[in-house]
């Protein structure tokens, strides 16, 4: 079953203007950036460009298998999808994921994990980022 | 500052009666300063303020910073974006205040609800601002989310035209706000947070985020912003001759297209970049790549951020058109942190009065000579170094160099603060005279003046003229105290504000936001009165009245009645 991923397709043609991660937040209802499963920083300084920080939906996602609850299942066609009644806020998926792409509501003390919607693409005016289908996971 | 003690408080009536951004600063400095503040005493107060729409909609992008200013020792303000106005919003403030002056170099660094005083004895003195802002970056947490304002050491050395720089390339530039922090002994502020924002009406406001959106992407509105970027404004200018060049002797300039917006986007655009919350990307950044002369195939590329401004004011005014100089002269006033604008009227006047022997060598120490890149160079060290009396002068800006030196007639400023690079006509100059900030951005007469211009007619009587700029300069309080970026203005309609404004629980017409647009405006002019300010010292550079404009020469007659106009209208508006 073909399924769908949230991908960074050129890091080189960010500006740095992280509408994205405003984007995320604004897809839950709220302004600015609490529950923003995106981050954009720059790589030492804005004059040596960005870099794009998101979940790659990995096939066999090492967050899902440190976590000591199962409050976080491997999704179908790659990433996780987080259970919040099951997760009681260790941290250890955030230290797993080698990228850095699992977030932290510091309010909620859970991760914040990206379902690979594709909110945020739609308002990359600039080509970062974009959804891509993939065709078979196994 | 003094006891590094920080609170917080509820000012919940500020942000009722002006929404935020100018309004509430300008509010909120009124309540600290007065006309016996020395402005680079501890007495003096920095305040950073956001609006309703910072973090909320694309391009409300902008801090505004109020303060007295050491430049004009009336009201400053002065606006920055890069990620200042988003991280302040998104650690929870509305605005900051600034009180005090620290005994030794500190920064200040605000995560959310907490603020640490940091130990800044190490940063002092460094060579290059690009230095202190990697420091920091490697020392505090919030990487993204984050905005690191510091300044250089022209404010350490209380430059009254000192900026203090954010992201590297955006700036508080006018107005000396950088002296001020020197003398708190601030180095930097580094702010930074995360939080969420409830809005009343979520889907209305996605709705309405789209549209605002679109229309940014979209629309040919900010085209010119986003493509060439405001150097795109070079050519057209020089075709008109309203380009101030070497020293506002001319108002054009032979060779100025080897910079022009559309040269150096050709030859050196590296890259651009945003604010935060900006899909425009209007910073164009060229890469400089220097050799060094004792190694063979040794190269550093630096990349530097360019605007219309600064190929005025270190270009056409000091005659530079050599790219590589130009570059250069903008890398040297970053790194010390100057304002381009001042820096380059200071030194094309110091210029003009070398020339005529109004000072001499010995005092200028570098030869300064227009289009003498390498000399300039020299000289921009020598403002933030102060070697020389002369020096110590030219650090105070270019109104007091010429009460001291001589030359006042080819001095280029307004009421202590030196011009921007539009001599475009009578709107122009009269706008810079009477705007509250002595800003082309206050009231935008140059945009008018084309306008005349372009429709081939008159400019219409000084009454009339000050009715507009008046009127123009009110709206603009509204933006600013949304906060939202100027280059935006076209898309930030009365209509579309208040549309912007509903689904945040604001309902507000485009009549009343006017008057809250009119309110603002009497505060600052308020303010400025009470500061010291008297719009009977208001004169016109005797330059701007010798050199023509596309409309003709100023006449000296137009503009004090123009003057005249605006004190009996400012007096009826405080009544």
């Amino acid at each position: 079953m073909p399924s769908r991923r949230l991908a960074v397709v050129d890091v080189d043609r960010c500006v740095g203007c992280q509408l994205c991660m405003f984007a995320c937040s604004r897809r839950h209802g709220v302004g600015g950036l609490e529950n923003s499963a995106i981050l954009v920083r720059s790589v030492g300084g804005v004059e040596r460009g960005f870099t794009v920080v998101v979940c790659r939906a990995c096939l066999d996602p090492q967050c899902a298998r440190v976590c000591p609850e199962e409050a976080l299942k491997p999704r179908e066609g790659g990433g996780v999808v987080l259970e919040p009644s099951l997760c009681t806020g260790c941290g250890l998926c955030r230290e797993a994921c080698v990228i850095g792409a699992v977030m932290w509501d510091d309010e909620a003390n859970k991760p914040v994990i990206c379902i690979h919607c594709g909110y945020c693409a739609q308002y990359c005016p600039h080509g970062v980022i974009s959804i891509e289908v993939r065709e078979s996971a196994s | 500052m003094t006891s590094r003690k920080f609170w917080t408080e509820n000012r919940p009536e500020l942000f009722d009666k002006y929404m935020g951004g100018a309004g509430a600063a300008a509010a909120l400095l009124r309540e600290e300063v007065s006309a016996r503040t020395d402005p680079l005493s501890p007495e003096n107060a920095v305040v950073l303020a956001v609006g309703p729409l910072t973090a909320l909609y694309p391009m409300a992008s902008k801090t505004v910073a109020a303060f007295k200013s050491p430049l004009t020792g009336d009201y400053g303000e002065s606006h920055a974006g890069g990620r200042s106005a988003t991280a302040i919003r998104m650690a929870g403030y509305g605005a900051i205040v600034i009180r005090g002056a620290s005994r030794s170099p500190v920064y200040i660094a605000i995560h959310e609800d907490k603020v640490y005083f940091r130990d800044a004895r190490a940063l002092w003195g460094m060579r290059s601002s690009y230095t202190v802002g990697r420091v920091i970056r490697e020392a505090e947490p919030g990487a993204g989310v984050r905005a690191i304002m510091r300044i250089g050491r022209a404010g350490e050395r209380l430059v009254r035209y000192a900026t203090v720089i954010t992201e590297t390339y955006r700036h508080f530039g006018r107005l000396g706000l950088g002296a001020v922090f020197g003398s708190k002994k601030l180095k930097a502020l580094v702010i930074s947070g995360k939080k969420s924002i409830k809005v009343e009406k979520p889907q209305e406001y996605r709705r309405v985020y789209r549209e605002i959106y679109e229309a940014a992407v979209k629309s040919k509105l900010m085209r010119k912003y986003h493509d060439i970027g405001t150097a795109v404004n070079i050519v057209p200018l020089t075709r008109i001759k309203a380009l101030p060049s070497l020293n506002l002797k001319q108002a054009t300039l032979q060779g100025i297209e080897e910079v022009s917006g559309e040269a150096l986007a050709e030859r050196h655009l590296a890259k651009r970049v945003a604010c935060a919350h900006c899909p425009v990307a209007c910073i164009h950044l060229a890469a400089l790549r220097e050799p060094y002369p004792d190694e063979p195939y040794f190269y550093k590329t630096t990349f530097v951020s360019y605007d219309y401004e600064l190929i005025y004011s270190l270009g056409a005014m000091l005659g530079v058109t050599s790219t590589r100089g130009l570059l250069k002269l903008i890398e040297a006033v970053e790194a010390l942190g100057l304002d381009a604008i001042s820096t380059g009227v200071a030194l094309a006047w110091a210029t003009e009065a070398l020339e005529k022997g109004v000072v001499v060598a010995s005092e200028t120490i570098a030869q300064l000579k227009w289009g003498d890149w390498a000399s300039y160079l020299k000289a921009i060290e020598y403002i933030a170094d102060q070697p020389s009396q002369f020096y110590k002068t030219l650090a105070k800006g270019v109104a007091q160099a010429a009460r001291e030196y001589g030359g006042e007639e080819y001095a280029l400023h307004y009421a202590g603060c030196e011009i921007p690079g539009y001599h475009t006509g009578p709107a122009a100059h009269i706008g810079y005279a009477i705007g509250a900030r002595h800003s082309h951005l206050d009231s935008a007469g140059y945009s008018l003046d084309q306008k005349i211009l372009a429709a081939s007619q008159q400019p219409p009587s000084p009454q009339e003229l000050v009715d507009k700029l008046v009127e123009e300069e009110c709206w603009r309080q509204v933006l600013s105290s949304l906060v939202v970026c100027y280059f935006a203005r076209g898309i930030y309609t009365p209509e579309t504000t208040a549309k912007a404004l509903k689904p945040l629980g604001t309902a507000v017409d485009s009549a009343a936001l006017r008057e809250l647009g009119q309110e603002v405006y009497k505060l600052k002019y308020r303010l400025k009165l009470e500061l010291g300010f008297n719009p009977d010292s208001l004169k016109i550079p005797k330059r701007a009245l010798e050199t023509p404009t596309p409309l003709g020469k100023i006449s000296e007659s137009y503009f004090k009645e123009a003057i005249t106009y605006f004190k009996h209208k400012l007096s009826k508006m405080m009544a």
